[in-house]
């Protein structure tokens, strides 16, 4: 299962579909994608809008095993409205996460991997996609007592808006450099709060506070992996060994207000400035 | 966006169900399923408004190169130039009639 | 995920959601709090004990793009300790405390600090004691009485079991401000005001919102900015109404019961069935 000499772990993660991804990271042979696009269940609300669909919006969902262990998989497809969540790509996600964690409770303990590459609520179908993903995030935090939830976050597209926080509610959450992690977009933030406070344009400085190295380094993601589907696979592996966590990051609240209620906001802050703040390191 | 509808006689082969390409900027989804007909069914859906006469070309000169199989085509066009369509589409039909059947059967 | 249009900015922060705290929390006893944007008190409602929660704009704020009641970095995990309080100390009782989400939330915080320490963690810390709370068998309720906003709505309030709204025009829920959803979306706020008109999910009213099934009720009240005597009593009623309505249910599937929301329930059908059928799929 591991052998190196396997074609299809060659490829790297990061430029590969959604669906090859699922397939790359189950067992040989054990995928099985529930809701295929063969199933031709679209968005209800894109062609109303005269936006044309896809046959799987975007999202993949499959059934597998990943060294045995049974797990789910759901991968967003980043090419399609940006990974943004509608209806029907939002019910996916939270639907097969629903059934695992009954897996689980009748007896058969059923881990997830969510592959997040989302920019976030999709606009055309705004409340239903914002609904979507409180769901998922509910059926996170009640599957993630029984079995790991992980998160990957490989790029191109980077996990923004909902799917942030969702990312911050999974047991692990792994990075490559690729990726990116933040709840605000760039370009909204600028918007919003003036070229000052950020410059969408200036992507060193953007990639400085946001990219996979960063948040390894700050201590918001559990794992920065390189990009080929071998390494992506084994950091997965390796959180399904672990098992389910001691504590989650979403609970470390005493410790996380602490550190927050005393941070220096008279001025600015840069990629440098926080990490010796979330890591309670002085700046060197 | 057109939603459009092309209906061509073709031969009835044994054909793998296939998909190929995803609906993103300058992209297109193929998908090819089975049907009982004796007909190629070519249900397009495309962003590119106005667009039927350059369908029609594109698929009478596929035609010429290749005999059509007896199926449903989908096509999601998301502004694709002609040259990816054909690529595409040519893609699809080759898995869709490769006998040594595929992984989304 | 983006903000509301300026027009919250010009009108000063919204008072809405203090004055509905301080009506329904009169009598009660205030709950001390990691920072003074997030308030909590401790009471009874319909004899069960209770523990309402607000964020509310704090222009001291430390952190300066969290002023006009804003969820950020410190109210993410403020409203995480409030709530995680009420799951621990409940943790071996029978009756489990039940929770009130007074909902006044204009957007998240959008800014370089928020972003560089990890306010998407902040909420998710949020998001994770709600749904704890609520799996645990704490009935949680919200009740919106102004701006329920995007990732804010989503850390503060939507991991209720019932959602309740009072019904009037300042109440609104969407995951993107009508002028950033136009710019985002290069569309004009006229197109999307039409669009809306037939799209349920993008419209901006409270009773196409409540078409998707996710507000249980909406509330009549004769002045949503200074409640009557009367108002406050009828909330008050209503949520005592829901405490007993809820039958222990601790998941979100009656939201699914709304009449445009066919496809969240057709897949999650057509899912369960493929699941079960090895053969299938």
């Amino acid at each position: 299962m591991t052998d190196q000499t396997d074609a299809r772990l060659i490829p790297s993660f990061v430029e590969q579909s959604a669906r090859q991804r699922v397939e790359g990271m189950l067992d040989p042979g054990s995928m099985r994608e529930l809701l295929s696009p063969f199933d031709r269940m679209t968005s209800p609300w894109l062609e109303q809008q005269g936006v044309v669909p896809q046959f799987d919006d975007g999202v993949v969902v499959a059934k597998g095993t990943l060294n045995a262990h049974p797990v789910v998989v759901a991968a967003i497809e980043g090419s399609f409205q940006g990974g943004s969540l509608g209806e029907v790509a939002g019910a996916k996600i939270a639907g097969i996460l629903e059934l695992a964690l009954e897996a689980c409770q009748l007896g058969t303990p059923t881990a997830a991997i969510l592959v997040l590459e989302s920019g976030g609520v999709r606009l055309q179908e705004a409340n239903l996609g914002l609904a979507a993903i409180a769901e998922i995030q509910s059926a996170i935090v009640a599957l993630r007592q029984h079995q790991p939830v992980i998160g990957l976050i490989t790029g191109p597209v980077g996990c923004f808006g909902g799917m942030s926080i969702t990312a911050g509610l999974c047991s692990y959450l792994l990075m490559t450099r690729e990726g990116r992690l933040g709840l605000n977009g760039p370009l909204v933030i600028e918007q919003e709060a003036g070229v000052g406070e950020y410059d969408s344009r200036d992507r060193p400085f953007i990639w400085s506070l946001t990219g996979g190295e960063q948040r390894y380094a700050t201590g918001l993601v559990d794992a920065f992996m390189g990009q080929s589907l071998s390494q992506v696979r084994a950091a997965v592996l390796d959180c399904l060994q672990q098992g389910v966590p001691e504590q989650f990051r979403s609970d470390t609240i005493e410790a996380s207000l602490a550190t927050l209620g005393q941070v220096d906001t008279e001025h600015q802050i840069d990629a440098t400035r926080a990490r010796a703040i979330l890591t309670q390191e002085q700046p060197s | 966006m057109d939603t459009l509808l092309f209906l061509r006689p073709a031969r009835a082969v044994p054909l793998n169900r296939t998909l190929v390409g995803y609906v993103g900027s300058g992209d297109l989804e193929v998908m090819i399923d089975r049907t009982d007909g004796h007909q190629a069914e070519i249900h397009i859906r495309t962003s590119t408004q106005g667009s039927e006469a350059r369908w029609q070309q594109l698929i009478e000169r596929m035609e010429v190169d290749h005999p059509l199989p007896a199926m449903r085509m989908d096509i999601h066009d998301f502004a694709a130039t002609p040259g990816v369509i054909r690529l595409r589409i040519e893609q699809a039909l080759e898995l869709a009639l490769d006998n040594r059947g595929n992984t989304h059967d | 995920m983006n903000p509301m249009s300026t027009d919250t900015q010009t009108s000063g922060p919204s008072q809405r959601g203090r004055t509905w705290f301080d009506a329904l929390t009169a009598g009660m006893t205030a709950q001390a709090n990691a920072v003074p944007s997030v308030r909590s008190a401790d009471g009874e409602l319909a004899g069960r004990p209770c523990r309402i929660v607000l964020v509310q704009p704090d222009p001291g704020n430390r952190y300066p793009r969290a002023r006009s009641g804003e969820v950020g970095l410190l109210e993410g995990w403020a409203l995480a300790s409030t709530i995680n309080e009420v799951i621990r100390a409940d943790a071996q009782q029978g009756i489990k405390r039940a929770i009130v989400a007074i909902v006044d939330v204009p957007s998240q915080a959008y800014g370089r600090r928020e972003e560089a320490l990890g306010i998407h963690q902040a909420l998710a810390a949020a998001v994770s004691a709600y749904a704890r709370a609520r799996q645990a068998g704490h009935p949680v309720l919200a009740l919106l009485v102004g701006k329920a906003m995007s990732g804010a709505f989503l850390a503060h309030g939507y991991q209720a079991n019932f959602i309740f709204a009072l019904n009037d025009e300042a109440v609104l829920v969407h995951a993107m401000g009508k002028a950033a959803a136009a710019r985002v979306t290069q569309r004009t706020e006229e197109e999307l005001d039409r669009l809306a008109a037939d799209i349920p999910p993008m419209a901006y009213d409270l009773q196409s919102y409540a078409s998707l099934g996710l507000v249980e009720k909406l509330i009549d009240v004769t002045c949503a900015d200074a409640p009557a005597p009367e108002d406050i009593q009828s909330v008050r009623q209503i949520l005592a109404d829901a405490l007993g309505a809820l039958n222990g249910s601790t998941d979100l599937a009656r939201r699914l019961l709304g009449p445009n929301r066919a496809a969240s329930r057709h897949v999650r059908a057509r899912l369960r069935e493929q699941w079960h059928n090895e053969a299938d799929a």
